[in-house]
């Protein structure tokens, strides 16, 4: 069977599961629509939360980011599960027990505002659709190189797979898809991962592999990869970073993110209980930690194959690892994934200085003494994961079955953005400004229909890309950190902030978030705005615009508390609101008047 | 009623307690071990590198999966303890 006739099936046969599902799990309320009735059980909730969060990001780009920048790039693995800590603790329980359907609806009651409830749909939009965006064209990636269909029709195909199973199913429908879509994704990232460990370090488990000896040579594997990195001009790979604030506001900004972000709060308003959107919180990250354990080993030995596929002398014990380094192999010679990856432009390799050879190495240092002209292969950080099976020689199933996990990764994401967007509109926006009467029916019928318009939007944004795709995400992390996430915060832990305070605050964090993102990043992303040229240099202390999300935050927090103390206290309604979401049992039980 | 009302604050301040706990140890992991403290760790070797390494790239998730599972024990027990579970 040919690898095309492999990959169809693998990922033909996926999505025939996940419309199977669609068809069994069809809403037929609005609670089935936004909270999937409301009884998915923590294990369950905890694996679609897995495949919920775990994107086209997580499953393609994390680990070749990884492999980029070693142990500075930690900073994606602790920020993208130590957010579901702040989850767990500070927001998942009390929302649950708050028990209403939406994101915008808990802050619009709590601040009791109609504009503070519009400010949250407006955050919650920009930060779904700048994030969904990118799940779009990862799923258009991946057909395109694993079922030879042009990226566009690949988007529209995978569109319609998703329309299938979240316009039918709603959230009952995303739940069981997700739970599919989980295993499919992590049998697809661990299998290579774990014959890549094994090759190169006798060890099965990832995880454990990365901290073992490297078999060829005998000497740790980290230790040999800060060889063979240096002796090609690069940074030792577990080397320190200087700049301590940029790296801890970074790793904060992508924590609270994480937990403002409206796509993964809402998961948990399906199950039954308070206490079980704990344990949800709990088993979500078991599941996203399976991944996240291995892709920092994947990342680090995938690194190491790379060089050593290139300077095959590096690989064994070496004497003299200069020497190792100037004898890299022919073009001609390349290895058969090289070939592949070619044809797809995510590889490309220009003789420079015509000796028929590789010369692989970071250009900004100087090799003219090896007769090297600059670096000559240039490979896509995206390509690590997906190449992985080639790279280690396994059979054409599990090449299959990656791509049958990559679409997974990006289509469950997307279905739960697409979800968070269609119930903010369907339910926040008609239901809660526009048409308050209208009936269940209606509703259900509208939030069907602005799914379905968010799906058609997104998969055009996904076929034409803006240039600015790959700097809206970090957009995404900074919106839902300064303004969602201290509001969710302060309306649960603070009685005594109100109103006024609440829109200034998030407001005001949203405002500096964006004028500080805007000014090196150009206004509204348009190339050439930029008031400031965005290296480290010009950012303000070393505060990069991509962690300037914390900072935004603390200034939310100040600004409501200030704005608050001076205004009006809230209404006694609230406060008792406020003490009832608390306390588990039953809200008349909290207070006492 | 007054009972009601004194046993539900001493629950949320238990609560309290409970998470500034967590949050103190969510911190030192993942800032401290893996990020501030980490030169000062760099005398421990892991595998080739330093422990600083490995809290940036395991260690800190581990204890990020323990943290959270440790919480929501306590808690249930809290819930009863209280009489204010479900």
């Amino acid at each position: 069977m040919s690898q095309f006739a492999i990959n169809l099936l693998f990922v033909g046969g996926s999505f025939a599961i996940y419309i199977g599902i669609a068809i069994w799990a069809k809403a037929g309320s609005t609670k089935d629509f936004y909270v999937a009735g409301g009884g998915v059980h923590p294990v369950t909730n905890g694996m679609a939360i897995g495949a919920d969060w775990m994107s086209a990001a997580s499953f393609i780009s994390m680990a070749g980011l990884i492999a980029a920048g070693g142990y500075a790039n930690s900073t994606f693995l602790m920020g993208w599960t130590g957010g579901y800590v702040l989850l767990a603790m500070l927001l998942a329980p009390y929302l649950r027990k708050f028990g209403k359907f939406t994101v915008p609806e808990f802050i619009g009651d709590r601040f009791y505002s109609k504009q503070a409830r519009l400010v949250a749909v407006i955050c919650l939009i920009v930060a779904s659709v700048t994030y969904v965006i990118g799940q779009m064209a990862g799923a258009g990636v991946a057909f395109s190189r694993f079922l030879e269909v042009d990226a566009t029709t690949g988007l529209i195909i995978a569109a319609v797979v998703v329309f299938f199973y979240a316009v039918l199913g709603g959230m009952k429908g995303i739940t069981y898809t997700q739970v599919a879509q989980y295993i499919v994704l992590i049998v697809a990232y661990t299998i290579p991962a774990v014959f890549i460990s094994l090759e190169l370090t006798n060890n099965p488990l990832p995880p454990l592999g990365l901290f073992s000896d490297h078999a060829e040579s005998g000497v740790p594997l980290l230790t040999k990869l800060n060889e063979v990195v240096t002796a090609l001009g690069f940074n030792e790979y577990t080397a320190d970073v200087d700049n301590k604030l940029n790296m801890v506001l970074f790793t904060l900004t992508l924590m609270i993110g994480t937990a403002g972000l409206p796509h993964v709060i809402i998961r948990f308003f399906t199950v039954p209980k308070v206490a079980d959107a704990r344990w949800s919180a709990g088993w979500a990250l078991v599941f996203i930690g399976l991944l996240y354990l291995t892709a920092p080993a994947v990342a680090s030995m995938a690194r190491l194959n790379l060089a050593t596929t290139v300077y095959p002398e590096m690989a064994g014990q070496v004497e003299n690892m200069e020497e190792a380094a100037t004898n890299p192999i022919l073009y001609e010679n390349r290895p058969e994934w090289i070939r592949t990856w070619e044809e797809t432009g995510l590889i490309s390799f220009e003789d420079l200085n015509d000796d028929g050879r590789i010369q692989f190495y970071n250009d900004s240092a100087d090799f003219t003494d090896r007769g090297w002209e600059g670096n000559e292969l240039s490979v896509n950080n995206d390509i690590l994961v997906l190449a992985n099976p080639e790279i280690a020689n396994l059979p054409g199933w599990v090449i299959g079955l990656i791509a049958a996990g990559g679409l997974a990764a990006a289509l469950s994401t997307a279905a739960g953005l697409l979800l968070a967007i269609s119930s903010a509109i369907s339910h926040d926006l008609i239901k809660g400004s526009i048409n308050p009467n209208i009936s269940e029916k209606g509703e259900l019928l509208a939030a069907r229909i602005s799914m379905s318009v968010a799906i058609v939007v997104a998969t055009y944004l996904g076929a034409n890309p803006p240039g600015f795709a790959a700097q809206v995400v970090a957009l995404a992390f900074g919106i839902a950190a300064a303004s969602l996430f201290p509001a969710l915060m302060m309306g649960i832990f603070s009685k005594r902030v109100n109103n006024v305070g609440a829109i200034a605050g998030m407001l005001s964090g949203l405002v500096f978030t964006l004028a500080y993102i805007f000014v090196y990043k150009g206004w509204f992303f348009i190339p050439g705005t930029n008031n400031l040229p965005d290296t480290p240099d010009n950012w303000v202390m070393g505060i990069s615009p991509l962690s300037i999300g914390a900072v935004g935050a603390l200034i939310n927090f100040a600004v409501a508390f200030a704005i608050s103390r001076v205004t009006q206290e809230p209404p006694q309604e609230i406060q008792e609101l406020v003490e009832s979401v608390r306390y588990p049992k039953g809200a008349g039980m909290a207070v006492d008047h | 009623m007054a009972d009601d009302k004194s046993n539900a604050t001493a629950y949320w301040k238990a609560n309290l307690r409970l998470i500034t706990g967590c949050m103190i140890v969510w911190a030192f992991v993942s800032y401290g071990c893996a990020i501030l403290f980490r030169p000062l760790l760099s005398g421990i070797p892991v595998g080739g590198t330093d422990l600083g390494f490995w809290f940036a790239q395991q260690g800190s998730i581990l204890t990020f999966i323990v943290l959270i599972f440790f919480y929501a024990w306590k808690m249930n027990r809290l819930d009863k303890q209280f009489g204010l579970g479900e």
